[in-house]
Order: structure tokens, then C-alpha cells, then sequence
């Protein structure tokens, strides 16, 4: 009787361990595990939890950007910084236009939006030229993008005092603040304050109605279609499917949700960061969907929340608890090797996703 | 009779894979400098049996064989292509195998490149050589022109047309000191008329000089012209041993596909089908690699299933796939007196037109999705089927319940083995893989549907269950049904009328109760000569 037990919980823990995939849940353990011993060090868990809270709403929707491509796909997409740059553009323009508060957020949106579909358009269409090679060219056409805004930075006619050099008058600062225009917005918006437990309801709202709209667009006609082109390329074009029309539509839409995602990030940072800035947004937002059980032809919602909770728990969790406990900086390596080795398993390994 | 040394002797031959018998029983001599032919349907064993008297690599691994094979009275057994090669094997492969960066020269002697001694040597071994480009094309020249072809050394492989790549490959057969035995699998097949010619006429002067060749073609002309005996295989048996000077086309073609009808066919009755077209097919062209179609004129009427058979690579499954856009296409195909557009495949489809591809993993399934997508996915997006429209259809949102609804129907009406209709495509058998596929075809509806090799890669009880859907949906739904298949007897117990694919055109139309050697003829191009034949 007992030994049947036992056999029936080991099956379900087996079961449970297949179905969860066992790196999302050591990296769930460790998290755990971090906010176990953060009491030891001193550090506080509502304020952690405000913290990861705070940064779910900062990153998530970049890291929602990934699942139309995989979908479609052409793999992850390392090419995010196309997105952001148009969501940099939007920003910016918003800025010198003199749109203040709120409608600076809106007009941001809009205008990010605008430049998204026309370099995600191009974007795409040069994927498709290199099928196959979908990541690798990607890479490179985000290190192109970086470089080349960082010249056109220095050259648009930027006039905005609170944006241009000082002591020039011309070219973009590298960062410029948000203050005035559209910071905060999102975060405090219907924000609820419980001692310290922060909740930025605004920013996990606005990550909801992007997160609803991706979730129904797959199921849609047109969705089924991208998941399919994803799936087997040319059973799509036996069906009567455009492969290249989907695939660019699926690049669109994740450009344009990187330059709505880089604004909602800005707004509850303080500050739209230039030149470099953009280099360094993708790789956690490839890394994140992996955690949360992507694989590179397969993703959902679901992996996109858990994948973003568990990433910037860590993110969160490892400097303040590893710090107070150590007192060296390991965290940031801890950091790198969690996302990195993230993408390395991820690459090497093309099984399924999990849910 | 004088009694010549045998060359090559093979006694009692078998060969499984994994049980599964593809030579049985193989005996058969060849005499120095002697043409042997070997001629037999797809997937009579030919291929298997060269592979083994080459060393070839994959028999070794699924287990060798059993029997023996004397090269001049010593009984051999080869273990790689090396030891072939060693013992005075040369084959001739139907693939190329030429680096196509290279010279003819530096392919016909490579790894046989004579070499020059040079002061490095001394110190790092004979790897140092260099190589002597004179004496390399003396032997390259040589070799050429023992084959007596005009083939210039100095030309790079990837710009040759297909015919001299052919000769550069047999040269370097030739270019071996010791060659007794040369082995050419179907070299004529991409050749031209006149470069055949020329092979033929080389083969017989190569004979002549002391060489063996066993010759493997379809083309039973060739066969005639130059081959002293003649080996026909069927079913990995040698079904018959003819003597050139005894035999005629005629015979050779009975021994090749004259077997009995056998299982399946049951019921089926003569239908004379009188009804009006419902697609016409002119002067189509397909480019699809390894099955290019040159110009086919075709008929079909309505209601009737049009078999379409032929050889591999003779075009016949290019038609279904040039007329659905899978490939580029071109000529005029009016359905329904309607012109469909070529290269579309969504006209096609709206058409209504639907077709089941013989690449049943690579075209006609979503392997890692679940079975209600693979069946509801093309009518959904060709037809707007299985979709709840909403805010006046701008949002077309999918339909679970019909999906599902339709997906069980036809797991029920196949009898398709599966745990749900959320299973993964990859996780069932062939068979019920293709029924899948026949079920996706059939959701569409279509007024006429195309299914190319149904029964390919499947067990014998899931073929009889494909071919009774196929034949049951005829009947009831009153579908017209184009079926291609590399297996005659399948198409004569399946069809009403065959038309057999030759060289991109189609030989001929015959009802599916004409004789297996008729459609022999038509299949080995031999037609004419038969009747010249007869006349004589």
C-alpha cells in the first residue's frame, strides 16, 4: 500500500519535474532560496518584492516582443534593439515636440509605433532573404542599428535644452530624463502602496492589454497562420499561405512591441539612455523568455510572465542579498551567467517548449 | 562452347533490413568482358545488390548478408569501398560524386595524384610531396580517351554540362590500373541521345579490352544494343536470366512487371466513365528537381479516378505539385472552365482543388502540432472555415469546438489510431500520419483532389485502408480523384484510366484492365520498338 504511494508521488514529482523543466525550476529554487536568506542579510522581502514587481512591469512587454518572431519562426529575436531605437526616435520626437504629461506618453506610443512598423517592415524583409540565419543576421543588424543611431544622435536637430549636450547645444546627452514628460507615468497610475509593498498597477496593466492582444491575435486566423509558417514552412505555402508576408507581419509586430516595451521601461526608470543604451536590452529579454520555457520555435504568454518574474527576480535578488551576505560583488557575474548560459542551453538544446 | 574463366560469380544472395527481405536468393555469373544488364522495376533490389558487391558502407551496418561472391575463383567479402576499389571494382554512382571545384584532372586522379619528391619530404614524410600536374594529365588524358569522349582536363566539374560530369566520373574508373569489373547505375539517365550513344559504343569497346560492366538501366533499348545477358529482378529475386540473342523487349518487359494481380482489388468493378471534363491539363512544365515535367497534355473527366504512373524520375509526381505551385510551373491548366493561375497556391485551393503530397513530413504535416490543427489548419485558412467571425468578420477569431468537432469525424470515419485529437502529429505511424493527410485533403471539400504515392513508406494494412478512403470518397462525394503512385498494381485495382509519365510526357493512356506488359511498354519507352518488333 505504501509502496504504491510512494510510486504514485515519485510519478507526479517526475511528471511535475518534465512538465516544469528542471533549469526553470532551479532557477526557481534559487530564487527561493534568495528570498529565504534575505532576511539574514538584513534585506527587506515586501521591499524586494516591490522591487521585482517595479522591474516586471519594466521589462516585460520587451521580452512579450519575442514571442511573434518565434512564433513565425525566425527564432529570438536578437534584433530588439531595431525596436528600441524606434521606440528611442518615438521618445524623443515626443520630447521636442513639446508634449508634456501624459500625452507625451501617448504621442510617444504613436510616434514609437509609426517608426516601428517602418524598420520592422525592412527588418523583415531582410530576413527573409537570410532563412536559416534568422539569429546570427539579427545580431548584426542590432550592433548596425546601435553604431549607426549613435552618429545620427549627434547629428538630428535636436534643439530641446533638457535633451541636447549643454555646453553645445547640438547633439542628444546620453541620458536624458524623463522628468516632466512622461515619468512615472505608468507606475503610478492607480498604484497601490501596502507599507512598503509597492504595486505598479499601471504597468502591469499596460503589460495585460499587450499580453491579451498577442494572446488573441494567436488565436486569429492570421495568428494560426504565423504558428503554422512557424511550424513548417512549406506545409504554410501548401496551404495558401504568404510564408514571407507572415514572417514579415510577425517581425513588425515584435519591433514595434521592443519600442513600446523601451518606453514603458523609460517611464518607470527615469531616463531614456542613447547611444550604447540599447545594446545591452536584448540579451536579457532573449534570456527571460528562455527561463520562462520558450524554446526557439515555441513560446507563450505564460512563459513570457513566469520567464520575466523569475529573470528579474534574480536580477533583483542576487545584488542586494548577495552583497549583505558576502560582501563582494559577485552579483553581477551570477547575473551574466544565469542569462547567458540561459541562451546557451536554450540553442543547444531544440526541444519543446514547456508550458 | 569455350569455356572463358568467370569473373564474378554470386551464389545465393540475401539481404534483410531488419527483417525486412529485400534479396532473396540472388545466384548469377558474369564472364570477363562481358555486358551484363540488369534491368527491374523500383525497389526490386537492383541498387542492394550493387551495394554489396561494392563494400558499400550502409549494408555492412544493417547486418551484412549472407551468401558468397567469387571475384576470378576467390571468394570475396569487401567491408569498405576501399577494399572494392583494391580488388578491381569500379562503380559508377547515380548521384555524382565529383568535387565540383575541381578540375576533371584533379577528379579523375584524386588520391591517386603522382607525386614529386622535394626536399621537405625528407624531413615530414611523403604528405610533403608535391604533385606533378604533367603526369597527372597524362593519366587524366589517357582515361579520356580510352572512353573515347571529348572532354577537355582542364575544365572545373560545377561548369560542365551534366553528360561530361557523367564521363569524368567513369574515367576515373578507367584510370585505375587493375579495373575488371565497372559497375554503371542508370549512367544513361541524364545523358543525351547522342551522349548515350557515345557511352554505348565506349562500353562495348571497354568490354572488348577485358572489362566487365554491369549495366543498370530502365531503358531496355540500350539494354538490347549492348549487353550480352541479361539479369531482369523483381521483388529481390532474378526472375529471369536472358541471353540477348533470345530474347526480345517484349519478353524482358513481362519478366519486369508481369506478375499477378493480387489482394486488394475485390470489388472493383469496370466503371466507363462518359462525363464531361473537369480539368485540362496543356502543355504543362514543372520544374521540380529529380521529377522535371517537359510538356503534358491530360484530360480528366469528372467523377472518375486518373491514375498517373511511370518510373521514378520520369516526372509524374511533378504534375500534382506543379499544378497546386508547389514548384515553378508553366503552360495552361483550365479546371472547371476556369484557368487556375500557376504558382498560386491559394488559387488552387479556392478553387477548389486539394492535394495530398508524397512528402508527407515535409509538406503535408505540422509534426509538433496536434492533430485538429493538421486536419481544420488549410480549409481554415483557404476557405474561412472552422472561424467565429466578430465585429463584422474584421476579427476572426478560431473555432475550437468545430475544430474539434471535424477532427474527431475523420479520426472516426479513418479509423485513425491516436490517444486524442490533441496529439502531436509526430507521435503516430506512417499510415495514420497519411490518413491525416487525406483527412486535412478531405475537410477541404474539393471538387477534385490530387494524392501523390498515398501508400509510400506504409504497412500493407493501412495501404488497403488508404485506398478503400480514397476509393469510398469517389463513390460517395462523386470527388474526381488524381492519384499518382509508383506502384502499377496499386493504380489498377484503384483507377478507372493510367496514364503512364515518361521523359516528362505521358507515353500513353490505357484503361486500368490492360495488361501489365502494356503498361511496361509505355513505362521503359519501348513502345514503338514492340510493335516494330511484332511487324518483323
Amino acid at each position: 500500500m505504501s509502496e504504491t504511494n510512494e510510486k504514485s508521488v515519485k510519478s507526479i514529482v517526475n511528471n511535475f519535474i518534465a512538465s516544469f523543466g528542471w533549469p526553470r525550476l532551479i532557477i526557481a529554487l534559487f530564487l527561493i532560496m534568495l528570498f529565504v536568506i534575505a532576511p539574514l542579510g538584513g534585506v527587506s522581502i515586501t521591499q524586494s518584492i516591490s522591487d521585482v514587481l517595479q522591474r516586471f512591469g519594466m521589462n516585460s512587454i520587451m521580452v512579450l516582443a519575442m514571442v511573434p518572431m518565434i512564433h513565425s519562426g525566425c527564432g529570438l529575436n536578437f534584433g530588439l534593439p531595431v525596436g528600441i531605437i524606434a521606440g528611442l526616435l518615438g521618445g524623443t520626437i515626443s520630447m521636442q515636440l513639446g508634449f508634456t504629461g501624459p500625452l507625451s506618453f501617448v504621442m510617444a506610443v504613436l510616434i514609437a509605433s509609426f517608426f516601428g512598423i517602418i524598420f520592422g517592415w525592412a527588418y523583415g524583409v531582410l530576413l527573409n532573404k537570410v532563412k536559416g540565419g534568422e539569429m546570427m543576421i539579427a545580431t548584426y543588424v542590432g550592433y548596425a542599428i546601435v553604431s549607426f543611431m549613435c552618429m545620427m544622435w549627434l547629428l538630428l536637430p535636436y534643439n530641446n535644452p533638457q535633451m541636447v549636450w549643454g555646453y553645445k547645444g547640438t547633439g542628444l546627452r546620453t541620458t536624458i530624463s524623463t522628468e516632466g514628460y512622461y515619468l512615472h507615468i505608468l507606475t503610478d497610475f492607480l498604484q497601490i502602496k501596502i507599507g512598503n509593498l509597492v504595486i505598479p498597477t499601471g504597468s502591469l496593466l499596460f503589460f495585460a492589454l499587450f499580453a491579451f492582444l498577442m494572446w488573441a491575435f494567436l488565436h486569429t486566423k492570421k495568428g494560426t497562420a504565423m504558428t503554422a509558417v512557424g511550424s513548417n514552412p512549406i506545409f504554410a505555402r501548401a496551404s495558401g499561405i504568404n510564408v514571407d508576408a507572415t514572417r514579415t507581419l510577425s517581425v513588425i509586430m515584435s519591433t514595434v512591441l521592443g519600442a513600446i516595451g523601451i518606453l514603458a521601461y523609460q517611464q518607470a526608470f527615469g531616463f531614456i539612455q542613447l547611444y550604447m543604451g540599447p545594446f545591452y536590452m536584448a540579451l536579457p529579454a532573449v534570456s527571460a523568455i528562455l527561463i520562462g520555457g520558450a524554446s526557439v520555435n515555441k513560446a507563450t504568454i505564460s512563459n513570457v510572465i513566469i520567464g520575466t518574474l523569475l529573470y528579474q527576480g534574480i536580477v533583483t535578488m542576487t545584488p542586494s542579498v548577495m552583497n549583505s551576505l558576502v560582501h563582494t560583488d559577485m552579483s553581477e557575474v551570477i547575473r551574466i551567467i544565469v542569462s547567458n548560459g540561459m541562451i546557451l542551453y536554450a540553442l543547444t538544446r531544440k526541444t519543446e517548449a514547456t508550458k | 562452347m569455350k569455356e572463358t574463366p568467370m569473373l564474378l560469380e554470386a551464389r545465393g544472395i540475401k539481404k534483410d533490413f531488419f527483417g525486412n527481405v529485400v534479396l532473396k536468393d540472388i545466384n548469377f555469373t558474369l564472364e570477363k568482358g562481358q555486358i551484363l544488364g540488369l534491368v527491374g522495376e523500383n525497389g526490386a533490389g537492383k541498387s542492394t545488390l550493387m551495394k554489396i558487391l561494392f563494400g558499400m558502407k550502409d549494408i555492412s551496418e544493417t547486418g551484412g548478408y549472407s551468401g558468397d561472391i567469387l571475384l576470378d575463383g576467390q571468394k570475396v567479402n569487401f567491408s569498405s569501398p576501399f577494399d572494392a576499389l583494391a580488388a578491381g571494382i569500379g562503380m559508377v554512382h547515380q548521384e555524382f560524386s565529383l568535387l565540383p571545384d575541381f578540375t576533371a584532372t584533379e577528379n579523375i586522379v584524386l588520391n591517386r595524384e603522382s607525386e614529386k619528391y622535394n626536399v621537405l619530404t625528407e624531413v615530414f614524410g611523403s604528405r610533403m610531396n608535391t604533385l606533378d600536374r604533367k603526369d597527372m594529365r597524362k593519366t587524366a588524358v589517357e582515361a579520356i580517351n580510352r572512353l573515347g569522349v571529348e572532354l577537355s582536363p582542364e575544365m572545373v566539374v560545377s561548369e560542365m554540362p551534366v553528360g561530361h560530369k557523367q564521363f569524368t566520373e567513369i574515367s576515373r574508373e578507367l584510370s585505375r590500373k587493375n579495373m575488371k569489373l565497372l559497375i554503371l547505375d542508370e549512367p544513361t539517365a541524364v545523358l543525351t541521345e547522342k551522349e548515350a550513344e557515345t557511352l554505348l559504343v565506349t562500353m562495348k569497346k571497354l568490354a572488348a579490352s577485358g572489362i566487365s560492366i554491369i549495366f543498370i538501366t530502365h531503358r531496355l533499348g540500350e539494354i538490347m544494343e549492348v549487353c550480352d545477358k541479361i539479369l531482369v529482378m523483381r521483388d529481390g529475386c532474378i526472375i529471369s536470366e536472358l541471353d540477348k540473342d533470345k530474347t526480345n523487349v517484349k519478353e524482358i518487359t513481362k519478366a519486369m512487371v508481369g506478375r499477378e494481380v493480387k489482394g486488394l482489388s475485390g470489388e472493383k468493378t469496370d466503371r466507363v466513365i462518359d462525363a464531361p471534363e473537369i480539368m485540362n491539363i496543356q502543355s504543362l512544365w514543372v520544374n521540380m528537381p529529380g521529377e522535371f515535367v517537359h510538356n503534358v497534355n491530360l484530360s480528366v473527366k469528372k467523377g472518375e479516378i486518373l491514375g498517373i504512373g511511370g518510373l521514378a524520375g520520369q516526372g509524374k509526381l511533378g504534375i500534382p505539385n506543379g499544378i497546386m505551385g508547389l514548384y515553378q510551373a508553366g503552360g495552361k491548366v483550365v479546371f472547371d472552365n476556369e484557368e487556375i493561375n500557376l504558382n498560386d497556391p491559394s488559387n488552387c485551393l479556392k478553387k477548389g482543388l486539394a492535394f495530398v503530397s508524397e512528402d508527407r513530413r515535409g509538406v503535408g504535416l505540422l509534426l509538433d502540432e496536434s492533430l485538429e490543427w493538421n486536419v481544420s489548419f488549410t480549409a481554415m485558412q483557404a476557405q474561412d472555415k472552422y472561424l467565429k467571425k466578430y465585429l463584422g468578420g474584421l476579427v476572426k477569431w478560431r473555432d475550437q469546438k468545430a475544430i474539434e468537432e471535424v477532427t474527431q469525424k475523420y479520426i472516426d470515419e479513418l479509423k485513425i489510431k491516436c490517444t486524442s485529437s490533441k496529439q502531436k502529429a509526430k507521435a503516430l505511424s506512417g499510415g495514420n500520419q497519411q490518413k491525416i493527410c487525406l483527412a486535412k485533403a478531405f475537410a477541404l471539400e474539393p471538387k477534385l483532389l490530387m494524392v501523390s504515392e498515398p501508400t509510400r513508406g506504409i504497412d500493407v494494412g493501412a495501404k488497403a485502408l488508404v485506398l478503400e478512403a480514397l476509393r469510398k470518397y469517389n463513390r460517395e462525394a462523386g470527388t474526381t480523384i488524381i492519384m499518382v503512385s509508383s506502384e502499377l498494381e496499386e493504380l489498377r485495382t484503384t483507377c478507372d484510366r493510367i496514364a503512364i509519365i515518361t521523359d516528362g510526357k505521358v507515353a500513353g493512356i490505357l484503361p486500368a484492365s490492360a495488361s501489365s506488359e502494356e503498361f511496361g511498354y509505355l513505362m521503359v519507352g519501348a513502345h514503338e520498338m514492340v510493335e516494330k518488333g511484332e511487324e518483323r
